[in-house]
């Protein structure tokens, strides 16, 4: 393998990781507190808006079931609004962000869900105001399940970005399509492969890891 | 053991005259929407009356009404109608921020605990008074204070899932008082605990109740809580309470059907099995009526059974006998026989030494 191509392999792997954290950021700052309202807005729950939570359902799921590949051209105008261009790196942020932060209020709406409503009504009784349930109960008792889908959601973004290719989003699909693909270069292909499995491996294995740790309800040897 | 009094002997507004009780119930309903959009009514007409500084226990079965009853004091849940006084407020009148304020001077504790995993027994504790908007220095002292409260001043940096049952519980006792509460609300606190956890738990509770002076009603549907902890108690069944007034003299001559019911399992109530298969309503040539005989308080040591040989010669078998303690106050049951034609006998005399007597029938 060839100087050259290495170096063309680290500055794509250097791309699609700017473009996974970077979007995780952004997706997270929207999804979080999406999520921590679709999971306590139904009927009876703390912020009690069955309306506005069915509404919010059905725009998170429409977007989430829009191929990624057609969200990306259907909102070019709104990137071009947003990023001032509708290529490259930073142009292919948006889209990412959009297909996954509904992706992620939905993970942290389950992670929140699984909370037991006897916390919920103890902090009610002792006085706490539904913000501080929230930030307070809600958040910290859910903070190992949303850990691990912050996790997943991180792993599907590193999938996502492999297809940004198509608005010269570049990183390593970009790359594996390009020189693996069209100029015929197999180990191109194969190494664009072996980064992206020992990216996922060491994502997963760090959010598991991460989300032991704060699991207080497992016993630690 | 017991820490002497005084938390509250010192302030001159401790009465001597019965003070307007800290949490009153008045004419309460309270009908859920159901499933098939019949609406449920959980509770009817509800008037109960909480003395300040006592312990008040609430039994019935599942399903009876008492878990709606506690989460009204709370204003856990509204009535539909009615009025839930605590300590001169109508709670269930109040807005919401009102509402909040309150419920720190009302504690309560739960079945499963409610701890939060995420947090230490220290920080579990904290909890209140974080919400409450303590500073950190008022908030170390108070949790150090509650957590030798209820001794568990080793367990502080333990998560909840480190402690037993019992602890827990203790940690989940020391939370509610966090914000010196002059209510504790006690919601079955005892039922996922094993008896002698239970008898700790208890034991604790009443060492609260008397140390702190705080008024505490508990809901539960074990006779054993009621018998070792409460002075008062109200039977509830389907929504209404059935039955209520001192312990030893509900649970001594019970008026209910279920109130009896509750007793059934205690010691001294039920009939031996070889009494129960021969037992006839009607009496036959030769039978013995079989009387039940109550002995309370001071006459639960009396030797009748002697007197009653002696004096009229009459000889009892006794069939089965207990002598138990309801409230702190012994009580006694003895199943006896005596031939038919002296029971009537045996029945007057035993009336004239004050003693509860009751025929469940007749042995061949």
């Amino acid at each position: 393998m060839s100087p050259e191509m290495i170096r063309l392999i680290a500055s794509s792997t250097g791309e699609t990781l700017y473009m996974v954290a970077v979007s995780a950021l952004i997706a997270t700052l929207f999804g979080l507190p999406l999520g921590v309202f679709l999971a306590t807005s139904g009927k009876g729950e703390l912020f009690a808006a069955p309306w506005v939570n069915r509404v919010l359902g059905v725009i998170v799921n429409a977007t989430r079931s829009t191929p990624f590949i057609i969200l990306v051209v259907a909102i070019i105008p709104f990137t071009r609004l947003i990023a001032g261009t509708s290529i490259g790196t930073n142009a292919a942020i948006v889209p990412l962000t959009i297909a996954a932060a509904p992706f992620i209020a939905r993970l942290i709406e389950g992670a929140i869900r699984e909370v037991d409503q006897g916390l919920v009504e103890a902090a009610r009784a002792f006085g706490a105001s539904p913000l501080q349930i929230v930030l307070k109960v809600l958040i910290p008792e859910a903070l190992p399940g949303i850990v691990l889908g912050l996790t997943l959601a991180i792993v599907s973004l590193l999938g996502f970005s492999a297809m940004v290719g198509a608005v010269g989003g570049g990183g390593l699909g970009d790359l594996g399509i390009r020189y693996g693909y069209q100029r015929f270069m197999p180990e191109m292909m194969l190494a664009v492969v072996v980064v992206l499995i020992v990216l996922v491996q060491a994502v997963q294995s760090i959010g598991d890891r991460l989300s032991r740790h704060l699991n207080k309800r497992i016993r630690h040897g | 053991m017991n820490a002497p009094l005084g938390y509250l002997g010192d302030q001159p507004s401790q009465r001597l005259i019965p003070a307007e009780p800290i949490i009153r119930l008045e004419k309460i309903s309270k009908t859920f929407p159901g499933r098939d959009g019949q609406p449920v009514t959980a509770l009817r007409e509800i008037d109960l009356a909480v003395p300040q500084g006592s312990i008040l226990g609430v039994i019935g079965r599942s399903g009876a009404g008492k878990s709606t009853l506690i989460r009204l004091v709370n204003g856990l849940e509204k009535p539909t109608t009615g009025k839930v006084i605590v300590d001169g407020a109508n709670i269930a009148a109040l807005p919401e921020s009102a509402l909040r304020h309150a419920r720190r001077s009302i504690g309560m504790i739960f079945q499963h605990f409610n701890l939060l995993s995420s947090r230490t027994a220290a920080d579990n504790i904290a909890l209140p008074l974080e919400v409450a908007g303590y500073d950190r220095a008022e908030i170390k002292a108070r949790v150090d204070e509650l957590l030798a409260l209820v001794g568990l001043s080793d367990k502080r940096n333990r998560y909840p899932s480190e402690l037993s049952g019992g602890q827990k519980q203790r940690v989940g006792i020391a939370r509610a008082l966090a914000t010196k509460p002059k209510v504790l609300l006690s919601d079955e606190a005892t039922s996922a605990l094993d008896p002698e956890t239970t008898r700790s738990i208890l034991d604790l509770l009443s060492r609260i109740n008397e140390e702190l002076g705080l008024t505490i009603l508990l809901i539960t549907h074990e006779m054993a809580v009621i018998r070792n902890i409460a002075r008062e108690v109200a039977v509830i069944e389907g929504g209404r309470i059935v039955e209520q007034g001192d312990v030893f003299e509900v649970f001594t001559r019970p008026q209910h059907e279920v109130t009896r019911s509750f007793l059934g399992d205690e010691a001294g109530r039920v009939l031996p099995p070889y009494v129960q298969k021969r037992l006839r309503q009607e009496a036959a040539p030769g039978s013995q009526a079989v009387i039940r005989i109550g002995f309370r308080g001071p006459h639960a040591t009396d030797p009748v059974l002697a007197r009653l040989a002696r004096e009229l010669g009459i000889e009892a078998n006794i069939l089965s006998g207990a002598v138990d303690e309801i409230a702190g106050r012994p009580f006694g049951t003895l199943v006896v026989s005596v031939p038919d034609a002296s029971a009537r006998q045996t029945l007057d005399f035993l009336k004239l030494h004050g003693l509860d007597t009751e025929v469940l029938g007749h042995v061949a």
